[in-house]
């Protein structure tokens, strides 16, 4: 029976197909992290002086503090002076162009993974900024958003034009000492996307980033900050791959969603880096904060992620409801398989009144994969009648996986409801046979298995992510009439 | 249509059926008796083509082809059905998705055109109906909390829409009141015909009274142990199991 097994993480277990790499001549700085490389970075981006001060502070926090330690994941330990920190394509260096100045190669790397960053040949309604390593190299349909007020371009480039949004709005989430990785962000983030929703305005299409890491021996530090003025809307898509190296790379990002009364951001993520191969070796560290916080009244925050990709995972994208009645949500797929590690979850913190949370979890583990969900949900003293509901499913594919799921609950108010739910299953052998007797293939089986395992979070995504999400997974869409 | 001869099936090295012998022509409706343990669902599974289960001697013939050489889904599409002891639950999966993908799995595999989705809910009402099953089943996720009765019902409403050439029923009686009982079998009567064969493993005579047999094995000791007509069900019935078990202990002895 344990070849059977096998088999199955061979399907879930599918080539890294964006593994490529791509030649363009880099302006990168050497290995190492100093005030000086902060200083040169700053210059380098031309940035005023408001913006060096805080990535020095954040610095001096960084080197007072000790990596992280409780997550339930194991590496070697990263020589954070063995990495550079900026690289960036050189015809780009210079900051950011139109689509006729980018590096055709660097097009034909986004046409490969599937992302043409020409406007017309994009999915319709879909607004792009493309992030190559420490830089952004195009954004789409810039002049088409600016016409519904928002703003939607390079991190880089709103510090230059809208520098009086970025020193509002920048660490007003997580601030630049947050933690460990956070900080080292704070200091050293290169780019990143900047999006801002004016009030009342329903953002016309959906917003999207896509981060490649290409160079070698390069970390990628972005920083991703939205702010939704009042009852303004806006669907924001992430998505990731990086080349099969054998090297693990550091991805220490952080997202940080602000969003005022009566709006609303739905935030997507599709991450897909490199995994590193059958035997752990290479595939990129993750670490990543991301939070949001509901401003005002009647907010509300939705994160939704198909985590497929990296060797390490360490996230939690979070929620401080603030406003009365606000509400946070937490929709997640945590795929590892082979050797990878995950350590996922979220933290909901109810501040005002009548907030309500939901947490849909669902792990899957397969090969040697450790999976986590670690959940907090925090009920502060005057958040009178707060309602969360959370449920974390596991499924388990063969006997050498594991997955863990550590919640923590702390109610200070006493008119809460905190609602639990957990599951641990495993794709049975008998499941396999049952679909296969009825002429489905194994593949199609495994698929439609771990499809229907994690369907409430599927129909969370937006539709053109839904299908990319499921092509990740190896599956394929449940028809209409399911 | 299967004839199957001198099987030998072990499962992590035990030997649990044991030169097997059975011959099926299209249009005949066998059943399978035995106590339990005797390797009925054994021999059932290993129609089907579970993977836990070694052949380690014998053939099985299908239609003129080698069974055994084939994966289970090439089984199903060229028309064996099984219907399962215990039906597995499948969460998150609804029962009319999977079924939609199988049916046109099949189609595909005999030259056929996708069914569309009017054309099969059209199929799918009408098969309903023979079972006597209600639409909300078809939107729940696969025999997730169905009631034991509901899961076997489920089985032969598979069945009905598949309609497969060979169908195996694997204790589909077991645990049905006499009213579902009923409707099972009369599920399975409309689907005789002169091109299907159905062998049918029981425990009980009960369903034989539903569902009359044109042949009726006996299994014990994972051999077919006695053959004949309908009426061998009635002195099984009689003479109870037990009958059986001696003369598998006689036999034993004699062989020993
Ligand atoms: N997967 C299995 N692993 C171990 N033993 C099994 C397995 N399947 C069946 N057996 C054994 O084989 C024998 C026949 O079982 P089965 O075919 O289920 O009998 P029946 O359906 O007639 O009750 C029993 O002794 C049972 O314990
Ligand atoms: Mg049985």
């Amino acid at each position: 029976m344990s070849s059977s097994v096998s088999t199955i993480s061979d399907l879930i277990g599918r080539e890294y197909k964006e593994g490529f790499v791509t030649e363009v001549e880099t302006d990168t700085f050497p290995p190492g992290l100093d005030e000086d490389v902060i200083r040169a970075l700053s210059t380098k981006k031309n940035e005023p002086e408001f913006m060096l001060d805080w990535r020095l502070s954040a610095f001096q926090r960084w080197q007072e503090m000790a990596e992280p330690s409780w997550a339930h994941v194991s590496y070697q330990p990263i020589d954070f002076q063995a990495i550079s920190y900026y690289s960036a394509p050189r015809s780009v260096g210079d900051g950011p162009q139109s689509l006729d100045e980018v590096d055709p190669k660097i097009l034909e790397t986004y046409n490969k993974l599937g992302i043409p960053l020409q406007e017309q040949k994009f999915l319709a309604g879909v607004a792009v900024d493309a992030v190559f390593d420490s830089v952004s190299v195009a954004t789409t349909f810039k002049s088409k958003l600016a016409e519904a007020g928002v703003i939607f371009c390079p991190f880089s480039e709103a510090v230059q034009e809208h520098p009086e949004l970025v020193r509002r709005y920048l660490g007003a989430v997580v601030p630049a000492g947050d933690n460990f990785y956070a900080a080292l962000n704070a200091a050293v983030f290169s780019d990143g996307s900047f999006v801002y929703i004016p009030k009342g305005v329903r953002c016309p299409m959906e917003l999207s980033t896509y981060f490649r890491i290409n160079a070698l021996n390069t970390g990628q530090f972005e920083r991703t900050l939205i702010v939704a003025e009042e009852d303004s809307y806006v669907s924001y898509l992430e998505g990731c791959t990086a080349p099969m190296r054998d090297e693990n790379q550091l991805h220490a990002a952080v997202v940080e969603l602000v969003a005022m009364k009566g709006a609303q951001i739905k935030y997507s993520t599709v991450q897909n880096w490199y995994p590193g191969d059958e035997d752990g070796r290479g595939g990129i560290y993750n670490f990543v904060t991301k939070r949001g916080a509901c401003r005002g009244d009647d907010a509300k925050i939705s994160w939704t992620q198909v985590e497929t990709g990296s060797a390490i995972t360490w996230k939690y994208p979070s929620v401080l409801l603030e406003g009365d009645r606000s509400v946070g949500e937490f929709y997640s797929v945590a795929l590892t398989n082979n050797c990878q590690q995950a350590d996922t979850g979220t933290k909901m913190v109810h501040i005002g009144k009548n907030t309500s949370s939901t947490i849909i979890s669902k792990g899957i583990s397969a090969g040697r994969g450790q999976n986590a969900y670690r959940g907090q949900v925090k009920i502060l003293k005057d958040a009178e009648n707060a309602r969360n509901y959370s449920q974390c499913d596991s499924l388990l594919m063969g006997d050498r996986c594991g997955a863990h799921t550590f919640p923590y609950v702390e109610v200070k108010n006493p008119t809460a409801t905190v609602e639990h739910e957990a599951t641990t299953s495993k794709i049975g052998e008998d499941q396999l046979f049952y679909c296969r007797q009825r002429g489905l293939s194994e593949e199609d089986a495994v698929s439609m298995i771990v499809n229907g395992f994690c369907k409430e979070v599927f129909k969370e995504l937006p539709m053109e992510f839904a299908v990319e999400a499921q092509a990740l997974l190896g599956v394929s869409l449940e028809g209409a009439v399911g | 249509m299967l004839s199957v001869t001198n099987l030998d099936v072990a499962v992590n090295g035990d030997m649990i059926l044991n030169e097997l012998n059975l011959q099926v022509q299209a249009g005949e409706v066998h059943a399978i008796m035995g106590p339990n343990g005797s390797g009925k669902s054994t021999l059932a599974n290993v129609l089907a083509g579970h993977p836990g289960y070694e052949v380690t001697a014998g053939s099985v013939i299908y239609e003129g082809q080698d069974l055994l050489q084939m994966d289970p889904e090439e089984r199903a599409r060229q028309g064996v059905f099984l219907a399962f002891q215990y039906p597995v639950e499948i969460p998150g999966v609804s029962n009319v998705y999977m079924l939609k993908a199988a049916v046109n799995q099949i189609r595909k595999h005999r030259g056929e055109n996708e069914l569309d989705a009017v054309k099969f809910l059209k199929l799918v009402r009408e098969k309903m109906k023979l079972v006597d099953m209600k639409e909300e089943f078809l939107h729940r996720s696969v025999n997730e909390g169905f009631s034991g009765g509901e899961k076997k019902r489920n089985e032969i409403f598979q069945m009905a829409m598949l309609e497969p050439k060979l169908a195996i029923l694997d204790e589909t009686d077991s645990g049905l009141d006499i009213d579902a009982l009923k409707v099972v079998a009369q599920g399975v009567n409309e689907l005789r015909d002169a091109s299907r064969s159905i062998v049918m493993v029981t425990h009980y005579q009960r369903l034989l009274d539903y569902i009359v047999p044109d042949y009726v094995h006996v299994l014990a000791g994972g051999r077919v142990l006695k053959s004949g007509g309908k009426e061998l069900a009635l002195e099984l019935e009689e003479h109870g199991y037990g009958w059986i078990e001696d003369q598998t202990a006689e036999l034993l002895e004699t062989r020993a």
